[in-house]
């Protein structure tokens, strides 16, 4: 028997392929495999004989089997290899080229911009880019021949004959949503109202069409203290530093009173921005309690409402945070810009997850 | 406005350094843009005593000093003739720049003799032009800084020059009295009130002066006038000339510069005729229209009507508040001299000014609003500082009109003031704060004085207070939330709707441009717009000329650009209003995106290909998808002109509600354009899809069928002019509640089939829900589906 078992594990290993280890699985353990016609010679046997030599034809019969079994799996393998190795691939070819979009800046800060309001409570008003004089000059306390009306370089549209209306103007600021906000919803209100504004300017850092975002609280006590703490909070939270220091200077705008300009304290040294830190005051936004008069253009009880205004660059703060010099490249759609400068899709600022990353 | 340090100090007794100033008045709103100190480039330089001066061993024009200075003596080589013994000099140290010949000096050596710094001329310290020999004061003490020494002996010489923005609030600014009455009530000084003595008339004056009725009504209330005979006119000293050249005025004669420095010293323009040069009398009056007018600017303009004239009996001699005329101007040869101090009233001096495009210094000032009550004191101290000049002899003043009433007042709530600023400033400071401002407090009613136009109610008062205090000094105080707890959405519908169609846009693979709003008139003309209605009046270039109908003609030239610089394959988009029309409710917000070229660069696996119309669709109907716009919408042809009229289309929601459009762009915009294609896009009109009516958060339930669905094909011949979506929506209608799906997967025209024939192959999912499909059941929908699809589109099964 040890003959036989010999021969077949031999024969088992020395298989080169599936078919002729199914020959030797026919030969050795197959309905008239040797071993199964050994094992048939049992019937013929002594009880003595029968009680050894049966134990060993079934463990023989398991050894052939399990050798089989592993052979054949052995054979897989090999096969498996030999196919691998056939399929090689230079991976370090490209993979199919798939466009990344981008967001634009401008859009990317509004959003930034309209997250931190909404956690203090303002929504978002919108109002027309095309406005009459009266929304975008006279409720906002600026008569016709105020020169303040003068200093904002008016874009007006044509006026067909006949037609003996003042003509309509670019909105040359985001202020005339104010007016349309609280004739719409009355007070109290919290609104931000982000969106182009035109102004008759082109040279190096001036463009004829930019991006202003207003704010408006009118509420029974809202003061200009709270106006500062809001700022101080926007600009901490917008440009994610700890710390901010803010400066209100005494100022004027038609349409609000006390007016101030809003420094905040930065440094400069060695060519880049830091915030909250060194010498130097940039400007960066003008704000004051909104005019009694303006709160009575819009139907608001100057006696029974105060608040607050703010007009801010988005543009301006775009380049301040991420570092773009120049504003006239925000309109040129220049490829090489938008990629550079653009944010993903999913780039979604929230507060939760922090506005940039 | 420009003004001087020592001008200041005319007006403002003061011991405060500059900085404590130029701090101020920025915090004060009189914003200070730049600061000329003279005085910081002589930081260096000390003053030192030649106490030997030898002829240098080998040069005949050197002399070889001993020089006593703060650090001993030290042995200097110098050039300048007046080089000698005992003078006091000005001594530059190796170390120390030297602007006027831009030197940083070290230890030299001067044909072999060493030299430990250099005494210098005032052209070498740019002080002058003077280079004739070096400084030789007569006074001060060795190692003395030379910039306080000039303080104090040549103080013009390190006069700092101040130029601060004024807002259009503030004409009271417009002086140097006006910023010195600021500062003292801020506390840094006391204000010197200006000196007026009347200058009693020797004679009647000789020109008569009257103003027309309806002029004196508003447009110059009051003129005053007087002659100063027998001046004699020349260049003015020069403490004035240097005054007025600091602050940039070109010095002319006396008689003008006299006008022009109080114009900056008081805010009170005034204006000087050549007396002898007037024909008769004076009348101040309305323009007729169509005069013609020589003014002082050597240019001739036609006056319109309404606009404020001085004339004699030749004619108009003088634009009120806006400019002299040439013939009657004061020259070197004036004698008798007519002084003019008159008020003007804002608005038609503006109107006047703008409507000439004149932009005088008298402009400015009337037009933002001078002190009326001022004139016959401006009227006196300037004849005074005429005879002190030009000497003469002065005649009575004429008066015509009245002094307007521009007396008012308001309530002070000191109450308001802390509510509305939010700081504790007192109420006694309040009230000396607008004291000290010229107001007068009768109770609690505050009276404005007449040089503030501006203050008109009560929040000026205000303003008046919190800027006095500083808002410096403001402390932020928390905005309490107005609800409790965690913070609500903000955004409207149509906002998030916006902002989802941009991101989804991005995530598509396109690149978000922000272009201009107005285009050029070609432009917007291909896309519908163009007209006279949303025209600008005032475009800043024909490029910009036009309101954009569209977004799509922006993005092309976009396009064009990016192609110009070699980047062919591009995938723009932009999300924004577009006009159609220019009334303020005429904007419509657009989502428009636009590919350009190939799918991608050339790559190894063959995947590039021109873009289609295919692309931009399916592009479409994710953003669609993604803002929730309704899944069933309509295909109709009959899109702008723009797109390619066979290979475009606009889903709609019946035939007058377009959400879309998407195709190909024509091939002539692409040419008008010069933007090579293939090029094609969609824009979606944000505001049209209708929003899900019901909005709640809780999807219906999931409808899933355990059993199993079944698919077949289909293959239609058809003619070749029937659409797709006909033949799907017809075999969709065979059985609504079985079939579930329908897809069109194969599309194969001509050859076999014939001319004007395709065939369309569509699979078909049905999917059953309470038994298990048999073949019959299936054979049964297939025989619908076969008849249905014959019945709509007259196709047949394909054999």
């Amino acid at each position: 028997m040890d003959d036989l078992r010999q021969k077949y594990l031999d024969a088992i290993a020395g298989a080169a392929d599936e078919a002729s280890l199914e020959d030797l699985r026919v030969q050795a353990v197959g309905k008239k495999g040797e071993i199964s016609l050994k094992m048939r010679e049992l019937g013929r046997m002594t009880p003595e004989e029968r009680q050894v030599a049966g134990p060993a034809l079934n463990a023989l019969k398991d050894e052939i089997n399990s050798a089989l079994a592993a052979r054949k799996a052995a054979l897989g393998d090999a096969a498996l290899e030999e196919r691998l190795r056939s399929e090689w691939l230079d991976v370090t070819l490209p993979g199919r080229p798939r466009r990344a979009g981008t967001i634009h800046p401008v859009s990317q800060v509004m959003e930034e911009v309209t997250a931190i309001f909404a956690d203090m409570g303002f929504a978002v008003a919108e109002g027309p880019q095309i406005e009459s004089d009266w929304y975008n000059f006279d409720a906002l306390n600026i008569p016709p021949e105020h020169p303040a009306r003068q200093e904002h370089d008016t874009f007006f549209m044509h006026r067909a004959e006949g037609d003996d209306r003042p003509p309509h103007v670019l909105r040359t600021h985001t202020s005339p949503v104010q007016i349309r906000a609280l004739q719409k919803q009355g007070a109290p209100i919290r609104v931000i109202a982000p969106g182009r504004v035109y102004r008759m300017d082109m040279d190096q850092t001036h463009t004829p069409m930019f991006h202003q975002v207003e704010g408006l609280a009118i509420g029974r006590d809202i003061s200009m203290a709270n106006l500062k703490w809001v700022l101080e909070e926007f600009c901490r939270a917008y440009f994610e530093v700890d710390e901010v220091e803010l400066r209100f200077r005494a100022s004027h705008f038609p349409f609000t009173e006390p007016s101030a300009e809003v420094d905040i304290r930065c440094s400069w040294e060695g060519g880049s921005l830091k915030l909250g830190e060194g010498d130097d005051w940039m400007e960066i936004l003008g704000s004051g309690m909104v005019h009694p008069k303006v709160l009575a253009a819009a139907g608001v009880d100057p006696d029974q409402w105060q608040g607050f205004a703010f007009g801010l660059g988005i543009d301006r703060i775009a380049m301040l945070k991420y570092g773009i010099p120049d504003l006239r490249a925000f309109f040129d759609s220049d490829l090489r810009w938008l990629r550079h400068y653009g944010f993903s899709a999913l780039d979604v600022p929230t507060l939760h997850g922090g506005l940039s990353r | 406005m420009k003004f001087t340090l020592s001008w200041l100090k005319q007006h403002l007794d003061t011991q405060a350094s500059l900085d404590d100033i130029l701090y101020a008045l920025t915090d004060l709103g009189l914003e200070v843009e730049g600061v000329e100190n003279p005085a910081e480039k002589l930081r260096a330089f000390t003053l030192a005593k030649v106490k030997s001066a030898e002829q240098h061993p080998d040069a005949d024009r050197l002399r070889v000093c001993v020089v006593e200075t703060d650090e001993g003596d030290k042995q200097i080589v110098c050039g300048a003739p007046n080089a000698r013994a005992g003078i006091t000099v000005v001594l530059a140290k190796p170390g120390d720049y030297v602007p006027g010949i831009d030197v940083t000096l070290s230890i030299g050596k001067i044909r072999g003799v060493e030299s430990h710094g250099m005494m210098a001329s005032e052209r070498e310290l740019e002080l002058s032009d003077e280079h004739d020999g070096i400084i030789e004061l007569p006074s001060g003490e060795v190692g003395q800084s030379f910039a306080d020494w000039l303080a104090e002996n040549d103080p013009a010489k390190v006069d700092p020059v101040i130029e601060i923005a004024i807002t259009p609030n503030r004409p009271d600014a417009l002086g140097v009295h006006g910023i010195a009455r600021d500062l003292a009530a801020r506390g840094l000084g006391t204000l010197i009130p200006p000196v007026a003595t009347p200058v009693p008339g020797t004679f009647k004056c000789p020109i008569h002066v009257t103003i027309d009725r309806e002029t004196q009504h508003k447009a110059c209330p009051v003129f005053y006038g007087r002659v100063i005979r027998g001046v004699k006119n020349g260049p003015s000293p020069q403490w004035l000339q240097t005054l007025l050249k600091a602050v940039g005025l070109r010095p002319i004669s006396a008689l003008v510069d006299v006008t022009n420095f109080f114009t900056y010293d008081m805010n009170r323009p005034l204006h000087v005729f050549d007396a002898d040069k007037v024909k008769g009398a004076l009348r101040v009056h309305a323009a007729e229209g169509g005069e013609s007018f020589a003014a002082l600017d050597d240019k001739t303009y036609t006056l319109a009507p309404g606009m404020t004239v001085i004339s004699d009996s030749r004619g108009v001699e003088s634009l009120g508040g806006v400019m002299g005329g040439a013939a009657t101007g004061c020259t070197e040869d004036t004698v008798n001299v007519f002084l003019e101090a008159a008020y003007f009233d804002p608005i038609r001096t503006a109107m006047t000014g703008r409507a000439l495009k004149i932009n005088s210094d008298a402009r400015y000032r009337f037009e933002r609003g001078i002190d009326p009550e001022w004139t016959p004191a401006g009227m006196e101290q300037a004849t005074r500082m005429i005879m002190d000049l030009c000497g003469g002899e002065a005649s009575e003043v004429v008066v015509a009109g009245h002094m307007p009433d521009v007396s008012r007042a308001y309530r002070l709530d000191t109450d308001r003031v802390q509510s509305l600023v939010g700081m504790e400033i007192d109420a006694d400071e309040q009230r000396s704060t607008l004291t000290a401002l010229g107001f007068r407090l009768e109770g609690d009613m505050a009276h404005v004085p007449s040089w503030r136009p501006d203050v008109l109610g009560e929040a000026d008062l205000v303003e008046e207070v919190a800027r006095v205090a500083s808002l410096t000094r403001l402390q932020g105080r928390p905005l309490p939330r107005t609800h409790v707890g965690v913070p609500k959405g903000i955004l409207t519908p149509m906002q998030k709707r916006e902002q989802i169609a941009r991101r989804s846009i991005a995530a598509l693979g396109y690149n978000e441009c922000v272009t201009y709003s107005f285009i050029d008139q070609g432009a917007a003309a291909l896309f519908g717009g163009g007209d006279d209605a949303t025209m600008l009046q005032n475009p800043i270039s024909s490029e910009m000329s036009h309101m954009r109908p569209a977004l799509l003609p922006g993005l092309l030239q976009a396009a064009a650009r990016n192609q110009a610089r070699g980047f062919m394959d591009l995938a723009l988009f932009e999300v924004g209003p577009a006009f159609h029309g220019a009334e303020p409710e005429e904007q419509h917000l657009l989502a428009s995106g636009l590919l350009v070229g190939h799918s991608g660069p050339r790559d190894v696996h063959g995947a590039r290909r021109p873009v289609d119309v295919f692309d931009a669709k399916a592009d479409l109907e994710a953003v669609l998808s993604a803002i929730g716009a309704p899944a069933k919408a309509q295909i109709l042809r009959g899109a702008p002109d723009f797109w390619h009229p066979g290979r475009s289309g606009q889903i709609c929601l019946g035939p007058k509600k377009v959400l879309a459009a998407f195709g190909e762009l024509h091939p002539r915009v692409l040419a008008a354009l010069d933007v090579k294609g293939p090029a094609v896009g969609f824009t979606l009109f944000l505001e049209q899809p209708p929003f899900p009516k019901n909005k709640a958060a809780a999807r219906p339930a999931l409808a899933v069928s355990d059993l199993q669905a079944v698919e077949r094909d289909f293959a239609f011949v058809v003619d070749a002019g029937v659409e797709a979506l006909t033949l799907v929506n017809a075999a969709a209608g065979a059985d609504k509640a079985l079939i579930e799906e329908v897809r069109v997967f194969d599309e194969f025209i001509g050859g076999a089939l014939g001319e004007g024939k395709k065939s369309l192959a569509i699979t078909v999912r049905l999917q059953p829900t309470d038994a298990t499909l048999k073949e019959k059941d299936i054979e049964a929908v297939a025989a619908r589906i076969v008849e249905k699809v014959g019945k709509a589109t007259g196709g047949v099964l394909r054999g």
